[in-house]
């Protein structure tokens, strides 16, 4: 060969093409709740520094964390940590050597998506019957 | 590194529609073209295949057109049966070997590009420089310390079974570029192939380099970018999984800690 191109040569299309598949979402779907949950435990930590401060801060604190679209974060935060630990105990599973047939694969999958969604609501509306407001 | 979007030079264009052949069951292909001679973008050529004159796999339909219309189609295919591993591509969106990609599967156009993340030699052949250097750097082979006997190595029917599931690999490479961490790390993540390969050797009975072949591959890239995304098991068209191995390989690296 006189010439050879090897440095132009393109890069197949991966990402563009690639079939979406539950557990390839689910995969990364867990690692973006897993940063949620990094950046979100900042809030956690405010709140409870903010006890410690005084009782002044805490109640405007408390105000933030009551407003409706805080309220909405949090939700979406609970979500976040259940949705991520659920999918922790997948990869337990896993390092274990088990639980990778196929067909467990995908119905883990979609018992770790329905069983986020039906924990979060379940604590939510359990706190609600116990404090009998959100 | 993670870069979503493909670099300038491998944009996708629009190609060229093929004319319609003569016959009743015309079904299109749509068919990812890319010439080192021409210096423009890759591109999408449209054909079409009477269904009454062509093989049932999309094998079949390539090599069709290749005869009857376009001769310029570069593909590679050899046994086609699924034992040699030339034809993999990228069918209808998985990765899959084209001999054994059965076209009334696929609904609609059938979109064929070449393995996903890889450097294009021409149209559907992808490079696959890497995949085997990284194959050689596991040192496939036996392994032994102690003297070479008189006739052959023996292993027992139950050690023998050991190796079911990982010997019927044909390093294809469907699965480690359906890997999206393969595409991300390619360069130092070894993949599900190769390492499928790797605990084919650490777990056979008669190798002795179990130590350093795990030594090799205690690396942060190497091993462990594997995070069970599932997508190798999926595409593998001798039905192995690939992740599992994966698996069994970190729990050895974890058993001989203890």
């Amino acid at each position: 060969m006189a010439e050879t191109h090897t440095d132009k040569r393109p890069l197949s299309p991966h990402l563009q093409i690639y079939r979406p598949m539950l557990t390839m979402m689910m995969s990364i779907v867990h690692r973006i709740t897993g940063s949620a949950l990094y950046f979100g435990i900042v809030f956690f930590v405010w709140w409870l520094i903010a006890g410690a401060i005084s009782a002044e801060y805490f109640a405007m604190t408390q105000a933030v964390f009551g407003h409706w679209l805080s309220k909405i974060i949090l939700f979406g935060f609970t979500w976040a940590l259940i949705h991520h630990m659920l999918g922790g105990l997948r990869h337990l599973l896993w390092d274990t050597g088990h639980g990778f047939k196929l067909t467990t694969v995908e119905f883990m999958a979609r018992a770790n998506l329905v069983l986020s969604i039906v924990l979060t609501f379940a604590l939510w509306i359990g706190v609600y019957l116990v404090r009998g407001t959100l | 590194m993670v870069a979503f979007s493909l670099p300038q030079n491998s944009k996708v264009d629009t190609g060229k529609a093929w004319p319609k052949p003569e016959g009743g069951s015309l079904r299109e292909f749509r068919i990812y073209r890319w010439s080192p001679d021409d210096h423009q973008n890759p591109r999408i050529d449209t054909y079409h295949v009477d269904m009454k004159s062509c093989g049932p796999m999309v094998l079949d339909a390539l090599i069709k057109i290749k005869n009857e219309q376009d001769a310029t189609l570069t593909f590679r295919r050899s046994c086609r049966e699924g034992i040699c591993g030339s034809c993999a591509m990228n069918i209808d969106g998985t990765n899959t070997l084209a001999c054994l990609k059965s076209i009334d599967d696929v609904k609609g156009p059938v979109k064929i590009y070449p393995l996903p993340h890889m450097p294009v030699v021409k149209d559907l052949v992808p490079d696959l420089t890497r995949f085997y250097a990284q194959h050689r750097s596991i040192e496939p082979w036996l392994k032994t310390s102690t003297p070479t006997p008189q006739a052959e190595w023996k292993q027992s029917r139950p050690d023998r079974a050991k190796l079911d599931g990982l010997y019927e690999c044909i390093l294809c490479a469907c699965c480690s570029t359906s890997c999206p961490s393969y595409w991300w790390n390619g360069d130092r993540y070894l993949g599900p192939a190769v390492l499928l390969q790797a605990y084919r050797w650490l777990i056979d009975s008669r190798d002795e380099g179990t130590g350093e072949r795990l030594d090799n591959l205690e690396d942060p890239f190497r091993l462990y970018r594997c995070h069970t995304i599932m997508n190798c098991a999926k595409a593998c068209p001798k039905h192995l999984n690939p992740a599992k191995a994966i698996a069994e390989i970190k729990k050895m690296m974890v058993e001989r800690r203890l």
